[in-house]
């Protein structure tokens, strides 16, 4: 069971609440008709599905109803970070650990 | 009977309440405070049961959760509670006790015979050898295997209890209240944090309460006494004994079962027997103890062959000693304060017999001093007797405990208490997917690195220690709540001699030849099971617990694991460090049913949602179906008519005048903003620029891959407001597929989502006469044909009641929908009722709204589609748009090579051959019915049904490549053998060219 940190509500709860979304910052092709049956193939059907650090969306669905961003390990379900859609993790598999508040804020868009 | 093993003084026990209890259909005595354990061994009942799988009496091995053998069946009729631990089970007046199995009797079983007899023929994995084939016998074998088999029974009757289940926080949860759970939490109390202590017990204490050491100059069960007592005054504290932490999930999530009323009867007199706690904590303290672990020799598992630990614990807390004569088989120091405690109860030890070469540890010289003989460098290597042990052949061992150096001899025992090592309680930290460690030093192994806000204390780091227990519990409640702490305990700890790590004792004869030497009881797995698994080639842990049922059960494995792993390991030439471990999941022990469940059962399991028009429902007779959580009426019969009778006569109405249909079901969600059109125009695979407010429009909903999801009519209300409707089931989903696209792909749009299905009740009439109905409700809206078209939206005044009026059809007829705001639908529904009495408006379920959209070959998006059809696969090619500047969800996929082939399934209708047939739904459909299996699956039946105005069966179907198929036969084989033949046909069977709608 899951302890969620909604970053819209800013409190941290129960699994029961949200909903998983799938992979996170997967971006729609901008011009769909201008790429071809592989690179749109790829966008519907291929998902890193890692062990490990993994971005993924979640929806608050039994809250605000908002969709956000997770930074959770698969192998061990340790949530590191939580993040509005928009911004970028600061925990990823090639910087496991949190970059300093100053760079966090750099970042974020 | 009189209780013959009970001490005269002493206990935790009140010899001033006596207690009446039965087991077996024998009537005992015992004493409140006593478990139904200590009070069996009281009165020196032996056989408690018989084993799983070779029918062995068995005995009491344990004093607590660890207790394998002593499974009882208690109370009767419906209060009938399978399998509690007797350990586990308090004592009360009148308590009905009995064996799970045994027959006729535990006490004389003729089962045992079959043990005795086919034990040779039943090696480990026997079942999976002997009942492979043939396969279709299984359930036959499963049968007779079950009822040898199996241990307690349930009750066939509804529970008479009711179960509660509760939400809780804290700051730090400590689970176990024995010398490191209790000072744990007295730390972390004091900070003032919000603190949870659990113990599985109804006394806090855990081991104090059977230990003769001092703890700050007063006797180890007062000090817990007064330990309690402290925590109880703090209001920040939540004690709960009674309460097993049975499993801990991630993100430090405890699930507790709290035992409120089972110490007192069978049937709780008031409120709930039992509570599920749900704990989120921010700190966990793990200070679960240790349990002690038998060793494995011939017929180690005689009836009078216990845990040394847990013949201490009779002794001193239960005032009860399960023997007159004992032997003492042990490996370590531990073993020895049980030949004192024996010797102080008046009863007499044999012997105290030592691998250890040369045990020299302070207890040890106090035994000597006592003067018990000690046979240092031996081993019992097998019991004898047969319903109870009567002796135990002792022989000497090398130093390593490998080889027998000497002939044996017997000693003449009725008790052998066996101390072969800790394993601490490591279950709880495995549960959060933390490996245990192996730890050499204590041969065990202890919970290994943990990425929880954990805490760990006392005997389950392996450090035994009274003292070190409680300053451990000390540190680890300090550092939970982030404070220091220099408060030490000195209980003046025995120096320990060091503990030799042995677990199957040898035997003259080799392991598959010697009397059976268990290892799992409660599961019958033997040494030589395991010895035999590994020479088959199971070389993992996991796959010889899999293969041998070792740590299977509602033991998992708490006494016979490591044995089971150390034995693995010598087989496999390699050490317990290298072959590991299993690791323990949910629960630790047993969780009935009734608590899982709670409150959540019954008409509680799961919310009905009734829509405002459902009391009329009710009182006319409506059968209901289930759509989601909604209750929708399925048909109205009256009186005498079969189903497809009101089905008959439902839709003729709707056909010849008019019919009426709660539809307050569908999903309505309301959508505004300045981009709402823009929004529909990516969301829909038709076009919204260009409609006008008053007009609806048909919407195909798809995900990316092309495939249809959703469908509705959505109108618009004005230039920057839709009412967008989805199917009943899909409406939730619906809602979030819009707040996902517009969160994070296009925030710059400007649109709002709301959910209105609650808010807004729905009456939908539909036939030649529904306009007559409404034009008598409504005269502020002209409804006639020329000005409110098919696919037009007023908002107006129906009943006196503010309403949109939409004039939109699902049966091919003239048809409105009325919406009023929910609080008015009964009444709308009254009112329209009574308007339309002088038609014979028909109220209609969603059985006949199902034929009269069949009969025009309207879809029901997930039932005529699978989320593997597209709009063309359904012959709606026309509401795709095809140019949108946008390119809508799903459409870049229509031109992947395996959407755009021209052999997909497509939607057709079928007409069968015989009239009078009305096809499975669900029928497989082939082009040839003589094909030899396995056939061509040319697709499937997705909605079929009578129509009573054509006079003959329809339905609809996936067929590949079915759009050029028209005319031709296709055939329907059933698992009955008939084949039903049909033709290929457009789905739309009624008024094809849709003049009805259009009146």
């Amino acid at each position: 069971m899951h302890h969620i940190y909604c970053p819209y509500c800013e409190e941290t709860r129960e699994e029961e609440e949200y909903s998983y979304t799938g992979e996170a910052h997967i971006e729609r092709p901008k011009d769909p008709a201008a790429i071809s049956d592989e690179a749109w193939g790829d966008y519907l059907f291929f998902r890193s599905n890692p062990r490990g650090i993994h971005h993924e969306m979640w929806y608050h669905a039994a809250g605000c109803r908002r969709y956000f961003n997770v930074t959770r390990n698969t192998q061990s379900y340790e949530i590191h970070e939580t993040y509005k859609m928009g911004e970028l993790p600061t925990v990823t598999a090639q910087v496991p650990t949190p970059a300093p508040k100053a760079a966090q804020q750099g970042e974020a868009s | 009977m009189s209780q013959v093993n009970r001490l005269a003084t002493g206990g935790r026990i009140d010899r001033s309440k006596p207690m009446s209890f039965s087991f077996n259909g024998k009537t005992f005595q015992g004493f409140d405070g006593d478990t139904l354990a200590s009070a069996l061994l009281a009165n020196g009942v032996g056989i408690v049961g018989r084993s799983f799988k070779y029918s062995r009496a068995r005995g009491i091995l344990g004093h607590g959760a660890e207790e394998p053998n002593a499974l009882m069946q208690l109370h009767t009729g419906n209060a009938a509670v399978p399998n509690p631990r007797a350990t586990q089970v308090e004592l009360f007046d009148g308590l009905v006790s009995g064996s799970t199995n045994g027959w006729p009797s535990a006490e004389f079983d003729l089962m045992e015979w079959v043990g005795k007899i086919g034990g040779k023929f039943m090696p480990v994995g026997f079942y999976y050898k002997t009942f492979m084939a043939p396969q279709k016998m299984w359930m036959t074998y499963e049968k007779f295997i079950r009822k040898a088999a199996g241990f307690g029974k349930l009750s066939l009757e509804p529970d008479p209890d009711t179960y509660d289940k509760i939400n809780a926080h804290c700051d730090v949860m400590v689970v176990g209240a024995g010398p490191a759970g209790l000072t744990a939490a007295l730390e972390a109390g004091r900070s003032g944090k919000r603190v949870i202590i659990v113990d599985e017990q109804n006394e806090f204490g855990g081991t104090l309460l059977a230990n003769n050491q001092t703890v700050d100059g007063v006797d180890a069960a007062t000090w817990a006494e007064q330990a309690t007592a402290q925590l109880e005054a703090m209001s920040n504290v939540l004690v709960m004994p009674r309460t097993t932490a049975f499993g801990y999930y991630d993100h430090n999530f405890v699930c507790a079962l709290e035992s409120r009323t089972d110490h007192i009867g069978p049937v709780s007199a008031s409120g709930s027997r039992q509570r599920l706690h749900r704990i989120r904590a921010h700190q966990v303290i793990l200070a679960t103890g240790a349990i002690e672990r038998p060793l494995v020799f011939g017929n180690n598992d005689l009836p009078g062959i216990m845990l040394a630990n847990s013949v201490s614990t009779y002794i001193n807390r239960y005032a009860v000693v399960p023997g007159n004569r004992c032997v003492i088989m042990t490996t370590n120091d531990s073993g020895y304060q049980t030949a004192l405690d024996i010797q102080a109860a008046g009863r007499t030890v044999v012997a105290v017999v030592d691998s250890r070469h040369a045990p020299d540890g302070r207890l040890v010289q106090q035994a000597k001093a006592a003067g018990i003989e000690i046979m240092a460098g031996h081993g019992v290597i097998e019991a004898q007797g047969s319903k109870r042990v009567t002796g135990a052949i002792v022989a000497p061992l090398d130093a390593a405990g490998d080889t027998l150096t000497g002939p044996g001899k017997t000693l003449s025992c009725d008790l052998v208490a066996v101390a072969g090592g800790w394993s601490p309680v490591v279950h709880l930290s495995c549960h959060t997917g933390s490996r245990p460690v192996w730890q050499e030093d204590i041969a065990g192994f202890v919970p290994g690195p943990s990425i929880q806000n954990q805490h760990l204390a006392g005997a389950v780091t392996g450090d035994y220690k009274l003292s070190q227990a409680l300053n451990a519990g000390v540190q680890a409640g300090a550092a939970a709540v982030g404070v220091e702490s220099s408060h030490v305990f000195d209980c003046g700890d025995e120096s320990e001699g060091a503990a030799q790590a042995l677990y199957l004792i040898p035997h003259t004869k080799p392991i598959s030849r010697a009397p059976k030497q268990f290892v799992d009881f409660q599961n019958d797995v033997t040494a030589a099971g395991i010895e035999l698994a590994a020479r088959e080639g199971f070389q993992s842990i996991e796959h010889v617990k899999r293969y041998t049922a070792m740590g299977f059960g509602t033991d998992q494995g708490k006494t016979g694991n490591v044995n089971g792993m150390a034995i693995v390991a010598k087989a496999l030439n390699k050490s317990i460090a290298q072959t590991g471990t299993t690791i323990f999941r949910p629960a630790y022990t047993p969780v009935t049913f009734g608590a899982l469940g709670g409150r959540d059962v019954g008409v509680l399991l799961d919310p009905a949602r009734h829509t405002a028009m459902h009391p009329w429902h009710l009182a006319n007779g409506a059968e209901f179906e289930n759509v989601g959580q909604w209750k929708r009426p399925w048909y109205f019969p009256q009186q005498g008519e079969t189903m497809q009778q009101t089905l008959n006569r439902e839709c003729l109405a709707v056909r010849n005048s008019v019919g009426i249909l709660d539809a307050s079901t569908l999903g309505k969600i309301d959508i505004q903003g300045k981009d709402a059109r823009e929004f529909l125009n990516r969301v829909y695979t038709n076009a919204w620029s260009k409609l006008a407010p008053g007009k609806c429009r048909y919407g195909l909903m798809l995900k990316e891959d092309g495939m249809i999801f959703d469908d509705g009519v959505t109108a618009c209300l004005s230039d920057q407001h839709f009412l967008m409707t989805t199917t009943s089931g899909g409406a939730a989903a619906v809602l979030g597929w819009l707040e996902l696209w517009h969160q994070t792909e296009w925030p710059e749009l400007e649109v709002y989502f709301t959910s209105v299905t609650d808010q807004w009740a729905t009456c939908s009439f539909a036939g030649p006469n529904s306009r007559k109905v409404l034009e008598k409700l409504c005269t502020d809206v002209d409804l006639s044909a020329e000005a409110m078209k098919f696919m037009d939206y007023r908002e107006g005044t129906v009943a006196g009641i503010k309403a949109r009026i939409f004039r939109i059809s699902f049966t091919g007829e003239l048809s409105f929908e009325v919406n009023v705001p929910a609080d008015q639908g009964h009444y709308m529904w009254k009112k329209l009722m009574e308007a339309g009495e002088e038609f014979g408006i028909t109220p209609y379920g969603t059985e006949s709204m199902h034929v009269l959209r069949a009969e025009k070959g309207f879809i029901i998006a997930g039932q005529d589609t699978d989320g593997s059809m597209t709009p063309q696969d359904c012959l709606m090619g026309w509401a795709v748009s095809k140019t949108k500047s946008f390119s809508f969800l799903g459409e870049r996929s229509f031109t992947r090579p395996d959407t755009a082939r021209a052999d997909r399934k497509q939607l057709v209708g079928l007409k069968p051959i015989d009239p009078t047939v009305v096809i499975p739904e669900g029928s497989q459909i082939v082009m040839d019915p003589n094909q030899p299996i396995p056939m061509d699956m040319m697709g499937h039946v997705t909605s079929s049904y009578w129509s009573e105005c054509l006079g003959h069966g329809i339905a609809m179907g996936t067929v590949k490549s079915g759009s050029d198929r028209m005319g031709q036969t296709v055939y329907c084989p059933q698992a009955d053998g008939r084949v039903l033949a049909a033709q290929i046909c457009s789905p739309v069977f009624y008024d094809p060219k849709g003049d009805h709608h259009n009146d």
